[in-house]
């Protein structure tokens, strides 16, 4: 666990060293956004509408940001070194906590951006919103994380990211469209409790998952 | 001679279960062998049971063994079992995509439209996906073991999502499929609304594509892991 915060700090240093994925992550939301406002225009368009968009947005930005933590060891060949001073579940822990960290920063700043620009984007259910991005932003790092390094082996092809990870989200995804559209509507908390049952089981799976898998995609 | 005979028949079979399945016509009281019982809700339509079950059938079978062998693969290092799962996958698309197709222009008339985001239909569509993905991972690896190893571990992967669409999609969103929680009247349709003679048709058609599928799998894994070894002969 000591290694696997070292490793994320060595990560987040490096980040903040070069800025090089919040900045574009950044530049990425922003552009995003303003396309569908284009796109929207003078239109008015309906409110469940507006809570599908902005899992759109945030699964785009997850695609094109979280592939970095394992392709960038590839990429300045520091991979052999990882590999032969860490064991693999450290590897996966320390790559998690910084996916993670970098979903929330960036998911923070979607749904800033998104309650502002979007007036038909109203969250009757707060809290049970928030309760569902929590373990939504959860999933969508773990099955990422795990991805990541199978891309990462497969010669860093970059368009494959969203390809691969598009079926192993989408269960994830349905359930987070229909909560957001369920706390639009503003049903209470005790009623949407197995679909929070469904995310959080989805993490626990995923994230065992890749804790037993990582080892094989892990070692050449 | 042996494996003639065993085409021959399964040809045989599929054949009757075709001329079966879509020339015994529907009547309201069954006399004879060759009438189907009305199935309230769904009258003529009913008879896409005996091509679209199988093939959906089918494709799930050919999901759940690609897995398997994965697991096999990552277990003894063998890559005859990678082949395996990649001609299980092979069928399976195909599979799924005769299932989708059937079931997309049942639905034009059952439903009034081709796709309606059924839980059905959404988890077909899903697994369309994921041996889409499949097969894109497979193509972006140059290096024959990398590709073997890490398409088992996306195959895996892939797996475990599939409880997610068989039990909790049906729950969350509404469905039309005959046989979903809220069907009142087509209801489970296999259980008690088909009466012998439509229910024989429906596991001899059954039968035949398992066999149909079993055979084309062994005949591909068989010939894939031959032409990989002439490859390597010549290099």
């Amino acid at each position: 666990m000591k290694q696997a915060i070292a490793l994320f700090r060595k990560d987040l240093s490096s980040e903040i060293r070069t800025r090089y994925a919040i900045n574009s992550l950044l530049m990425f939301i922003i552009v995003t956004i303003s396309v569908i406002l284009y796109a929207i225009g003078q239109e008015k368009i309906s409110d469940y509408l507006t809570g599908g968009l902005l899992w759109v947005i945030v699964f785009f930005t997850a695609m094109s940001g979280l592939s970095r933590t394992f392709v960038s060891e590839e990429e300045r060949g520091t991979v052999m070194a990882l590999q032969l001073s860490a064991t693999p579940e450290t590897v996966l822990s320390g790559k998690f906590m910084f996916n993670l960290v970098l979903m929330f920063s960036m998911n923070i700043i979607i749904l800033v951006l998104y309650s502002l620009l979007f007036e038909a984007f109203v969250l009757k259910n707060l809290s049970l919103f928030l309760a569902a991005y929590l373990l939504g932003n959860i999933g969508i790092a773990s099955a990422s994380t795990v991805i990541a390094a199978i891309i990462s082996k497969a010669g860093s092809k970059g368009t494959l990211y969203p390809v691969l990870a598009f079926p192993i989200l989408l269960p994830l995804m349905l359930t987070l469209i229909e909560t957001t559209k369920m706390s639009m509507d503003g049903t209470p908390f005790d009623e949407s409790l197995v679909e929070l049952a469904v995310l959080g089981s989805y993490n626990v799976v995923m994230i065992a998952a890749s804790y037993l898998l990582f080892d094989i995609i892990w070692k050449d | 001679m042996k494996s003639n005979i065993l085409k021959v028949s399964l040809f045989l079979l599929i054949s009757f279960v075709i001329v079966a399945g879509m020339a015994f016509p529907i009547v309201e009281k069954p006399a004879h062998w060759y009438e189907f019982p009305l199935i309230p809700g769904l009258e003529e339509n009913a008879k896409i049971v005996f091509f679209h079950v199988p093939t959906s059938w089918v494709s799930v079978i050919a999901f759940f063994m690609s897995t398997v062998f994965s697991i096999m693969y990552l277990r003894k290092k063998r890559i005859e079992d990678d082949y395996k799962a990649y001609t299980a996958a092979q069928l399976g698309m195909i599979f799924t995509i005769l299932a989708t197709v059937t079931g997309a222009i049942w639905a034009k008339f059952a439903w009034g439209a081709f796709w309606s985001w059924d839980p059905r239909q959404t988890s077909i569509f899903a697994l369309m996906l994921i041996y889409g993905a499949y097969f894109a991972l497979r193509s972006a690896i140059e290096d024959d073991e990398k590709r073997a190893k890490l398409s088992s571990v996306y195959s895996i992967i892939s797996f475990i999502t599939v409880p997610f669409f068989v039990f909790i999609m049906p729950r969350i969103m509404r469905g039309l499929h005959p046989g979903s929680a809220d069907d009142s009247h087509s209801g489970p349709v296999v259980n008690f609304k088909m009466d012998q003679n439509m229910l024989l048709i429906f596991y001899l058609s059954l039968f035949g594509f398992t066999v149909l599928y079993y055979w084309m799998w062994s005949v591909g894994h068989k010939s894939l892991t031959l032409k990989e070894k002439v490859q390597k002969s010549y290099n």
